[in-house]
């Protein structure tokens, strides 16, 4: 049997009492890539071989001196491809920065090196984060472990495939409206997304900077906490980071919900949601129920306005991030120019694909003179009134329980299209963006063809551990 | 709302956006937009006459700091990255 199938806690204690090397898991990690790859197409780049044992064997000797004490120390990982590493290539599946290696690391990928992760590969995405299935990705689309016929879900596709594919026992993935817990969600593994300003994003290519955040995407509640542990940082490269005291996430681990009040807010479970997600989901609140959690209906209201908002916010603010992408300092660059703007235009329209265009476009429209009040301002107005809502809600409720998504995986090449249809299956995980809160996806059962469900839990900004007590608790209750 | 985006509306904001869009690419940028803002457009539904826009969440305080350079000569590092460069800068077309 693969060492990949274990979690990635089960393969670091195996790792720390010696049964195993990290130099063999390594190797292991790198077969079952090598088998896997030509079926689900999660990774941009595997690692040079060589560099992965190696880097494994000085990370052993760290483990052997007692230096290294972490739970995941000698575990290999993956993460996605817009979070910088240095000398290693980071193209965010674009073609712009196909040949893009970056002289820095990232603050988050750095915590996991200093806590003796060994890095084996970039993983697949949606092009600069920008889509729900993975099929934007200059590289190819990823497939679905479970339905190679469907997508694993997006942005952060490649990362939820590899750890459903058993390729690694965990992930990196970004979340800037969904990215995180929907392609976990698709793909029947464990994602959350944290407070906003928890993760540093410095080395994080930035897509809309005020939603982005990083996370883990595990097989389990109790590696995300882990991981989430190891990667929260306060950190002065990142202006929008956030100092916390109260990042000890693994203590949340708690089989226990009694007297939890868990709002399930009715306007998530009407029309548009698919009829076994929504059985999944309430059989899954139910057994939040049987252990003590107190479950009650609720309006949250203004759920319409969420995508209309979250689209103008994050397009606008792409078009301004995306803007350094020019052809002069890193990247790609047209071949032929005759002068600088030219240069400047060509460079763009051949680097993005269609997707990223339609995003640039619509963010410079509602960003321009004369529709600046109409569009950007009148989304952040909308924005308070949704958090006024989700504060109402906390008022009540310790956790928000929700679809993440929809429908089950769709099948490759049904969803691009039609982007609007695209946007609005991000309907129930924007809002955590639009607002900051943290969020998780666990799975929560399968429909009739045997597709995945997740199931969301939303709590308080800074209120992570409630967050994860519950999960661990459905998922403790729910194991075979 | 599709009369917003007329031939002129489409070429300004390609100059703002830095693309080129041409012939059918075109055609179909301008449908996914109007697409698009048909679909924002809902948010006029929504009344938000006395409501501040609210830019960030999390009662973030401006971070104040001292201004001193604490990253080493990353020149080389930099440029390595540089599609053209000439005598340790970057090297663009002729800007005048």
């Amino acid at each position: 049997m693969s060492l990949m199938k274990y979690t990635a806690i089960e393969l670091g204690k195996m790792i720390a009492s010696g049964e195993i090397s990290a130099v063999e898991a390594a190797g292991d990690c790198l077969e079952a890539i090598r088998k896997n790859e030509p079926d689900i197409n999660a990774f941009v780049t595997v690692c040079d071989e060589q560099s992965v044992l190696k880097k494994a064997e000085e990370v052993q000797k760290k483990i052997n001196s007692g230096e290294l004490l972490s739970p995941i120390a000698g575990v290999p990982v993956a993460i996605k491809d817009n979070m910088c590493t240095a000398d290693i290539l980071t193209t965010c599946s674009s073609r712009i920065l196909s040949n893009f290696i970056p002289p820095y690391t990232a603050t988050a990928v750095e915590c996991l090196e200093s806590a003796g992760a060994v890095i084996v590969g970039k993983t697949n995405m949606d092009e600069f984060a920008m889509g729900s299935t993975t099929e934007t990705s200059f590289y190819g689309a990823t497939k679905n472990p479970h339905d190679k016929t469907r997508v694993p879900g997006g942005s952060s596709g490649g990362s939820a495939a590899a750890v459903a594919a058993g390729e690694v026992t965990f992930a990196l993935g970004s979340d800037t409206g969904g990215s995180i817990r929907q392609p976990a969600s698709h793909c029947g593994v464990v994602g959350i997304k944290p407070t906003y300003g928890t993760v540093s994003r410095y080395g994080l290519v930035a897509y809309g900077s005020s939603l982005d955040q990083i996370g883990p995407i595990a097989k389990d509640v109790s590696d995300c906490a882990a991981i989430l542990e190891i990667i929260s940082s306060y950190d002065t490269k990142d202006s929008t980071s956030f100092k916390r005291d109260d990042t000890d996430f693994t203590t949340a681990l708690k089989n226990d919900v009694n007297g939890l009040k868990i709002g399930i807010p009715g306007d998530y479970f009407g029309t548009g949601l698919d009829s076994e997600v929504k059985k999944a989901l309430l059989d899954a609140a139910d057994v939040l129920k049987s252990r003590g959690a107190e479950l009650e209906y609720f309006d949250l209201s203004l759920t319409e306005f969420a995508v209309p908002a979250y689209y103008i916010i994050a397009s606008a603010e792409a078009s301004s991030n995306l803007s350094r992408f020019d052809g002069v300092k890193y990247g790609y660059r047209t071949g032929e120019y005759e002068n600088l703007h030219q240069m400047y235009k060509k460079t763009r329209s051949e680097g993005f694909g269609t997707e990223v265009k339609r995003r640039i476009m619509l963010g410079s429209f509602v960003l321009s003179s004369g529709y600046y009040d109409a569009y950007y301002l009148k989304a952040l107005k909308a924005k308070n009134l949704i958090k006024q809502a989700f504060d109402k809600a906390f008022g009540k409720y310790d956790l928000i329980i929700g679809p993440v998504s929809p429908s089950t995986a769709p099948e490759l090449g049904t969803s691009l299209d039609d982007p609007v249809k695209m946007y609005l299956g991000d309907i129930y995980t924007v809002a955590a963006n639009l607002i900051g809160l943290p969020a998780i996806s666990v799975p929560c059962g399968r429909d009739s063809k045997g597709l995945p469900v997740g199931m969301m839990l939303t709590g308080k900004c800074f209120d992570e551990k409630t967050v994860i007590r519950a999960a661990y608790t459905y998922e403790q209750e729910t194991q075979i | 709302m599709a009369d917003k985006i007329d031939e002129n509306m489409l070429e300004y904001i390609s100059i703002l956006a830095k693309l080129e869009l041409e012939g059918e690419e075109k055609e179909q940028a301008r449908s996914d937009m109007k697409k698009m803002l048909d679909h924002v457009d809902k948010l006029n539904e929504l009344d938000t006459d006395g409501v501040e826009p609210l830019v960030q969440v999390i009662n973030m305080q401006n971070v104040f700091r001292e201004d001193n350079v604490t990253n080493g000569d990353d020149r080389n590092a930099m440029l390595k990255n540089a599609p053209a460069k000439k005598n340790g800068q970057y090297m663009v077309p002729k800007t005048f």
